[in-house]
């Protein structure tokens, strides 16, 4: 039967173990796969400026990015490719809210440049791989 | 006065337990730096009434009655609704640290006083920070919200706690491993509260240490806190052994970190990081519910086992129900959707949310009101065992929980077939689910009954006092 010290063992030695092989995983990760897969070249300033933007009004509390959020508003990883920079600039720069099937947006009403900073955000996003995320619907043609 | 011209304690009832429970005298509080808990675990509730306010908001903006957008948009809801769950679970873990530390060292907190100023300024600070973000001082980062300058006065905050709770266990008369588990939940707690406060520039990176801090709490190192107390709770409450019981608690402890470590992978799956993390991440998250079903077994088998029926009703239940709750809804439904093939489809909808909310209140709401629940009796000497007030609450509170689940679970998945497989867009299958939130806010008044008369009996308890040590002196 297992003794204490046994079962003390087993939970010493499974965590160190098991959080030596996720901080060698979480390495490679971080420094082989990351830069290639989200185009760190592309990381501009104005993509920056865009990313400071999304945080700073909290715009992952309705929407979600990379999967990740709130599920009021729309996944954002791909707005770019699915709205197109005009629509977009329309909808942050407006002074009233955006309500789409009357559910409002808060009336940001970003200038021009800051709306071109969160656009060039959501476009560099969007071109990173995510291992096929959001997957493409089965039915719509 | 004279503790025993205290009405609740001069009852013919009192007598009777006496005589049935002739252990009871281990059951009252045996230190009275111990009676600083109450404080947190009314801070604690007095959040969580918060909280629920602002997932009514929430549900009726689902509903399409936004009526209070232009005061309380939706995203300023939702950073207050989670951050107060994140400041209630921690005020609950903080003052059932302040309950048992000093119990299973043997002495007194070092210092009393401390606490009490780490409590004040744990309340200032959780205040600015809901207050500021319907202001728009936020940092928009999902749990994480909580501004920079107001990040470091928490990290003080925790080093105060630790400082006391570390100070305790030095100069106490023993260490036990109840102690230490719980102890080391609470230092590695904060030691991952740090990964959070970096700033990337790319998001991905920024994504990827996010889920060190919410991911390595809560299927790790709260799990670690929530071993402690209730290894504490069944060691009072069942009469089992010690040993039995500790042992027991490094196994279920060790399976959540070998499963929980390198499940943080089913984070990263679609965060653009690489396809090893599909395959680790879904081993090993899918092992993750055999930590909370060993803790549900352990439970179970440790009541079953224990040959003392311990009075207070109420904490049993309590107890138990945190064990089984938790590995339905942090274990089973986790595992509903943590596979890749799964999850690609349920990554970023409302299914997050049914296993969000389940898990959260079956593992860790539900812990600390079975501390609260346990030590309330032994803190102010009332002993309010079995009241029908005290099961009612945890039945509507349960139940209501579990409909809202199911609300969730309903409109999460049509959700996913309607946008994910279907097609349609997002705005025409928020129209079509909205029915599903009308539930969701009827399970949630049930809920919310529940939880309220919780709290009206926990000011029915009154205020902690001197004499529950007397009177364990005297029986």
């Amino acid at each position: 039967m297992l003794s204490k010290s046994q079962a003390k063992v087993f939970f010493l030695g499974g965590t160190i173990v098991t959080f030596a092989i996720f901080l060698g995983l979480s390495w490679n990760a971080l420094s082989n796969e990351v830069p290639k897969r989200t185009h760190e070249e592309n990381l501009s300033p104005q993509v920056v400026r865009g990313k400071v933007l999304w945080e700073k009004n909290n715009c992952m509390g309705c929407h979600s990015i990379l999967g990740e959020g709130a599920y009021y508003a729309p996944e954002m990883t791909k707005v770019y490719e699915r709205r197109g920079a005009g629509f977009m600039t329309a909808v942050l720069t407006s002074k009233v809210p955006w309500q789409p099937r009357g559910r409002k947006m808060v009336a940001y009403g970003f200038s021009k440049e800051d709306a071109d900073d969160l656009i060039a955000f959501f476009k560099w996003i969007g071109e990173t791989d995510l291992n096929g995320f959001p997957p493409k619907p089965t039915y719509k043609k | 006065m004279d503790w025993r011209n205290r009405p609740q304690w001069i009852s013919s009832k009192t007598n009777i337990q006496k005589i049935t429970y002739p252990y009871l005298k281990i059951i009252y509080m045996k230190y009275k730096s111990q009676k600083v808990a109450y404080w947190f675990f009314a801070f604690s509730m007095l959040l969580l009434l918060l909280q629920i306010t602002y997932g009514f908001i929430m549900g009726f903006a689902h509903m399409g009655y936004d009526g209070l957008h232009s005061v309380i948009p939706f995203n300023t809801a939702r950073a207050v609704h989670t951050n107060l769950l994140v400041v209630w679970i921690l005020s609950g873990f903080m003052g059932a640290a302040y309950y048992i530390i000093p119990e299973e060292a043997e002495t007194e907190l070092v210092n009393v006083k401390l606490a009490y100023i780490q409590l004040i300024t744990l309340a200032l600070v959780g205040v600015t920070a809901v207050v500021g973000y319907h202001f728009n001082y936020w940092e928009g980062r999902k749990f994480l919200e909580i501004p920079r300058p107001l990040d470091w006065l928490v990290v003080a905050n925790v080093l105060t706690f630790l400082g006391i709770i570390l100070a305790t266990l030095y100069k106490g008369k023993k260490r036990t491993t109840t102690a230490m588990v719980l102890t080391m939940g609470l230092v590695f707690a904060a030691l991952l509260y740090l990964p959070g406060m970096i700033w990337f520039d790319n998001q991905t990176m920024d994504s990827f240490f996010r889920w060190w801090v919410v991911h390595l709490w809560v299927e790790g190192v709260w799990e670690l806190i929530m071993g402690g107390i209730l290894a504490f709770l069944l060691i009072k409450i069942t009469g089992v052994d010690r040993e039995v019981i500790e042992k027991w608690l490094y196994v279920i402890v060790g399976l959540t970190f070998i499963s929980g470590i390198l499940g943080t992978g089913h984070h990263y799956y679609y965060i653009g990081v690489g396809k090893i993390w599909l395959i680790v991440g879904g081993i090993f998250s899918a092992l993750e519910p055999l930590a909370f079903l060993g803790m549900a077994l352990f439970a179970i088998a440790m009541y079953r086992k224990g040959e003392k029926k311990h009075p207070n009703k109420i904490a049993l239940s309590w107890t138990l129900g945190t064990a089984i709750v938790s590995f339905v809804g942090a274990g089973l439904l986790g595992l509903a959707h943590t596979l890749p093939q799964v999850n690609m489809y349920t990554h970023g909808t409302l299914v997050t949310a049914m296993h969000g909310h389940l898990a959260f209140w079956g593992a860790y709401g539900m812990i600390v009101f079975s501390i609260i629940s346990y030590t309330m009796p032994n803190l102010t000497g009332r002993k309010l065992f079995d009241s029908t007030t005290g099961l009612l609450a945890f039945w509507l509170s349960n139940i209501g929980m579990l409909g809202m689940t199911v609300a969730f679970g309903v409109a999460g998945v049509a959700q996913v077939y309607l946008e994910r497989i279907v097609g349609i867009e997002f705005g025409e299958v928020q129209k079509e689910i909205q029915v599903h939130f009308f539930i969701l806010v009827i399970c949630a008044t049930m809920f919310t009954t529940g939880v309220s008369l919780f709290i009206y009996e926990f000011i029915k308890f009154g205020r902690p006092s001197d004499e529950a040590i007397i009177a364990t002196q005297k029986v």
